[in-house]
């Protein structure tokens, strides 16, 4: 394997060190509007969705968004809280949610640029953002599914809802919740 | 709650469909009334059920994203509405034709247009008899594989090719392959 990085912490090889199902999910805390943070523990206890994306205003993001903006009442029915990321800032956010009449928080991984990104395996080194990556977090923060989409393409929703109806039986089986 | 739906097929017990039911050409569209797309498309459709008539089986499907198309769920209940009157075509075409008319007193004068029972039409719409069904509809391409509009299956089949006339008759209509 070739080492092109030059920052021991950065990810350049593909796929390769997205963090995978059974990982504890990296706790974080970033700005959603720019003078409110969220951090993904005060999800403990639900699902979380966390949609990485890489850019407002792109038009695939655009489309990826507005679908699940549409699906917040399925996403609701499970109990699972959606939050988009990607590296723009707070303020662009704020408008990009706007324009789209977005319901669901955008988080900002823009300063240090990147690395809650990093932290979970879907930094792009070489475009600068991160990649179009989806994570559904079971409510103990355990990361329990993970799906990186070539750049270009909608991932669509039907594997989250899949991850969420899979964590919701096998919560229910084992009785780890509630 | 009915047997699931199948999400990629059309199904003639449930669905809106065009052209014949034993036509072997099965297309599936997910539409929203107020993409632009859509209605690129719409006239595409229409040229391939014209040019492949009784072959071709066309069932539409709503799709609506209603927070960046404000006027998409109410035209897709208008529609519904005018299905149950018996005529979903006539009033899908006018709204493709007229996507930027989508207001309600529009919605309402196409129901007066096409001779529908217009004051029935809107109490339905208004409070909203056909949500159910559009949302079943949404739902059904979520897990299909639908991420935007429009998306075409073609027997079964997501196409994901150029949505032109050409492109998307040769997908509908493939040559025998050869052999090696």
């Amino acid at each position: 394997m070739s080492t092109t990085a030059t920052n021991p912490q950065s990810y350049s090889n593909g796929h390769r060190s997205v963090l995978s199902p059974g990982t504890q999910a990296p706790d974080f805390t970033l700005p959603c509007t720019p003078d409110q943070s969220v951090s993904l523990s005060e999800f403990r206890g639900r699902p979380v969705v966390l949609a990485f994306y890489p850019a407002d205003w792109s038009p695939v993001c655009s489309d990826q968004m507005a679908l699940y903006n549409e699906m917040l009442d399925e996403f609701q029915e499970f109990e699972a809280e959606l939050v988009g990321i990607s590296v723009d800032g707070a303020w662009c956010h704020g408008a990009f949610a706007k324009q789209n009449k977005l319901h669901f928080p955008l988080l900002a991984d823009f300063e240090p640029k990147g690395a809650v990104s990093r932290a979970y395996g879907v930094y792009d080194e070489k475009d600068g953002t991160c990649e179009r990556a989806l994570f559904v977090i079971d409510p103990a923060g355990t990361i329990h599914w993970s799906y990186v989409s070539p750049i270009g393409v909608n991932p669509g929703a039907n594997g989250i809802l899949s991850a969420l109806e899979d964590l919701k039986t096998k919560n229910e089986t084992t009785g780890a919740t509630k | 709650m009915s047997a699931r739906i199948a999400l990629t097929l059309p199904e003639p017990e449930r669905d809106h469909i065009s052209g014949s039911a034993d036509g072997l050409i099965r297309l599936l569209e997910y539409g929203d009334y107020e993409c632009p797309f859509c209605g690129d498309a719409h006239v595409i459709v229409k040229e391939i059920q014209g040019r492949l008539g009784d072959d071709l089986l066309f069932a539409f499907r709503n799709f609506p994203l209603t927070n960046i198309h404000p006027h998409s769920e109410h035209a897709a209940e208008t529609a519904e509405a005018a299905g149950e009157q018996g005529n979903f075509w006539g009033m899908h075409d006018l709204l493709f034709e007229n996507q930027d008319a989508l207001e309600d007193e529009n919605l309402a004068a196409y129901a007066a247009e096409l001779g529908l029972d217009q004051a029935r039409l809107i109490g339905e719409v208004t409070s909203r008899v056909y949500a159910p069904r559009i949302r079943e509809d949404f739902k059904s391409g979520v897990r299909g594989g639908v991420n935007g509009t429009p998306t075409f299956f073609i027997n079964g089949e997501r196409y994901d090719g150029t949505r032109d006339l050409e492109h998307l008759l040769n997908a509908l209509t493939p040559q025998p392959s050869h052999q090696q």
